[in-house]
């Protein structure tokens, strides 16, 4: 925004691959995961442990999922931060249904379905009424919370059948979670939609520029349609594993997850700004924030001063290379 | 006279009207003097804060940690106060004052010095802030009986039949509405978020303004630091915890426009006074107050929708962007 008069110094011909591989965003963050595990491993003697490690799993699988879907709305400029309260108003559907007897394929159906609708109603007002999405979506995250609100006040729904906890509680096989596996393949589904698809072509050239986009023939307000309906998806996906594994609904579920979620994608090296960012840097960010939270978590540090240390991850990770940019330039000057 | 009061202070302030018409149909003590200023008074650190964050918004930018440092400078002022029982008020007052304007400053640094965008800067300290506060107190509160009788008795001192914290709110806005229509520093930051790049070109420093505006938002979070803690009597670490969303709501329901240039003091101050209207209004008509949250984010909703349409005649964007805008 400011930097109006620099000039950039535009180099004859790219890296080779390996060479951008090796210096890119995955690259470091890669580095700085393994260089958390091995400092966890010293740290604390029940680190290494394959039931411990599944564990931890918990900590990230659900954010991941809504992350994947908000890398992409992202990437095209927009952002939605009513995510976690989808996810309570999702929850709180489901308990009303139990409440009526539903079983289990209804209670995913509802999920998915509250999830749904929540997305397509953030979609309307920004891509048909042409509203700022942070705005829009800081509205619906007090609206669908406040329904959830309405409808529970200071109560809470339990009584969720017993297969109903597959989602959240389940097993594959050994220490594998089912929801690693939702993990795993949610990523590779959106790491093909945004990296090998033409919808994921459109993503990225809205995100870099919308007016251009939309004149090389990119429907621009129906592929945001579209992002809003899978993030809102994905929320209605959390909701059930989140819902399944804690067995119980309150209106105050996933309070502040939304910007969890932001901080795993930001940190993944998306642009908050739109035009940029990866499927596999999320991932990996997903990893590093669970092996964080984890490793300390061994280490008898408390929730909240774990948050110090992802809110200077957050910082930290965006601020070096641009410090380390900053130094450079005046070394050359 | 249309030029004074423009349209949309106009339509919010009918709103408000309309709100505590309705409101004293139902019950006709609400709308008693005596209650309307326990109203406002309840609604002071909303106005103040909304004040802070009305500045940064203009600049383009958005201050997610001002509930973060609320808590913690008030935490920081209880602890103080714990701790030396005779410091003066005043002094209590400067170093809440210049603590949240050191956090504001950090916010500004990141923001100017190394341009990460201010949602990541917020998100981040917003979050390192609160840990902060449990570092320092380690999870402990701060009761009442251990503060000193002069520290939580400010805020409620009544002075020409209003207490000290609406007077501080009342202050705030007049400086405020002094500053940002009378000084260069108000002009800049209008021109700021207008045009960037015709504001560089004017000769203001667009990153330098962002920072002193996240320094204006951080010392306002700070001062109603103190006036909470005071107030209510207590300090601990989740203290307004979630306020930070409803201070953009008050903005954003007061026309400030989220893109940047556009906005006012009044409109900033009838958005938080219609949210606390609403807050104080539910109990009264025996309305269940968890529907505060649906009624608030519907607000949002409506505004947003309501100031894009009316957003065509421009306001206040000096400094116009040479192409016409869509």
């Amino acid at each position: 925004m400011t930097d109006v008069s620099q000039t950039r110094h535009v180099p004859d011909r790219l890296n080779s691959r390996a060479a951008r591989l090796f210096k890119s965003w995955e690259a470091l963050l890669l580095a700085v995961a393994i260089a958390i595990f091995i400092i966890n491993s010293f740290a604390s003697p029940y680190f290494l442990n394959a039931w411990n490690l599944s564990d931890a799993t918990f900590n990230f699988t659900e954010k991941a999922m809504i992350a994947f879907a908000m890398a992409l709305l992202i990437i095209s400029g927009e952002i939605d931060l009513s995510v976690a309260s989808i996810i309570a108003l999702a929850s709180t559907a489901m308990g009303l249904a139990v409440q009526y007897g539903a079983g289990t394929p209804e209670l995913v159906i509802i999920g998915l379905c509250v999830g749904l609708l929540c997305g397509a109603f953030n979609a309307v007002f920004v891509t048909i009424l042409g509203l700022p999405s942070i705005v829009v979506t800081i509205g619906t995250m007090s609206l669908f919370r406040g329904i959830s609100y309405i409808i529970l006040g200071d109560d809470a729904f339990r009584g969720y059948p017993a297969s109903f906890a597959w989602f959240g509680q389940g097993y594959i096989y050994w220490v594998f979670t089912v929801e690693m596996l939702f993990f795993v393949v949610i990523a590779v589904i959106y790491g093909v939609l945004l990296h090998k698809t033409n919808f994921g072509r459109a993503v990225y050239a809205i995100g870099n520029n919308p007016t251009g986009a939309l004149f090389s023939g990119i429907r621009v307000q129906r592929v945001k349609f579209i992002l809003f309906l899978l993030t809102g998806l994905m929320s209605g996906v959390a909701a059930i594993c989140l819902t399944s594994r804690l067995g119980s609904t309150r209106p105050s579920i996933a309070t502040g997850m939304e910007l969890e979620v932001v901080t795993m994608v930001v940190l993944g090296g998306v642009n908050i700004l739109g035009g940029s960012g990866t499927i596999p840097g999320v991932v990996i960010a997903a990893f590093v924030m669970g092996l964080v939270t984890f490793g300390l978590g061994l280490l008898n540090v408390p929730g909240i001063v774990m948050s110090i240390f992802i809110g200077l991850l957050l910082i930290g990770v965006i601020a070096l290379p641009r410090l380390w940019a900053m130094f450079a330039q005046r070394r050359r000057a | 006279m249309k030029r004074m009061i423009p349209l949309r202070e106009m339509i919010l302030g009918g709103a408000i009207l309309v709100l505590l018409v309705l409101v004293a149909s139902r019950f006709a003590g609400f709308v008693a003097p005596g209650n309307l200023a326990n109203v406002f008074n309840d609604t002071a650190p909303l106005i103040i804060l909304a004040l802070g964050q009305m500045v940064v918004i203009l600049t383009r930018c958005i201050d997610l940690s001002v509930a973060a440092n609320l808590a913690l400078t008030g935490m920081v002022a209880a602890m103080i106060n714990v701790a030396m029982p005779g410091l003066p008020i005043v002094v209590i007052l400067m170093i809440s004052i210049l603590l949240g304007a050191a956090m504001g400053a950090i916010n500004g640094v990141l923001v100017w010095k190394l341009s990460i965008p201010p949602i990541v800067v917020t998100l981040g300290t917003m979050t390192i802030f609160r840990g902060i506060i449990f570092l320092i107190s380690d999870g402990k509160w701060v009761n009442s009986h251990e503060m000193s009788a002069a520290f939580t008795g400010f805020p409620r001192a009544v002075f020409l039949g209003l207490p000290v914290l609406s007077w501080v709110a009342i202050v705030t806005v007049v400086i405020f509405g002094i500053m940002m229509a009378r000084t260069p520093f108000g002009r800049a930051i209008f021109a700021v978020g207008g045009n960037p790049h015709a504001a560089v070109y004017t000769g203001i420093n667009v990153g330098k303004t962002q920072f002193w505006a996240f320094v204006v938002s951080g010392a306002l979070a700070g001062l109603t630091g103190y006036l909470w803690v005071a107030r209510y009597a207590v300090a601990y670490v989740d203290i307004a915890g979630g306020f930070e969303l409803e201070v953009v709501a008050a903005c954003v329901i007061g026309g400030i426009s989220i893109a940047g240039g556009v906005g006012s003091v009044g409109g900033a101050v009838l958005g938080a006074l219609f949210l606390g209207v609403v807050k104080n209004a539910l109990p009264v008509v025996n309305i269940s107050p968890f529907w505060q949250l649906a009624i608030s984010g519907s607000a949002i909703l409506i505004a947003v929708a309501f100031n894009a349409r009316a957003g065509r005649t421009k306001g206040r964007i000096i400094l116009k962007s040479a192409e016409v805008p869509q």
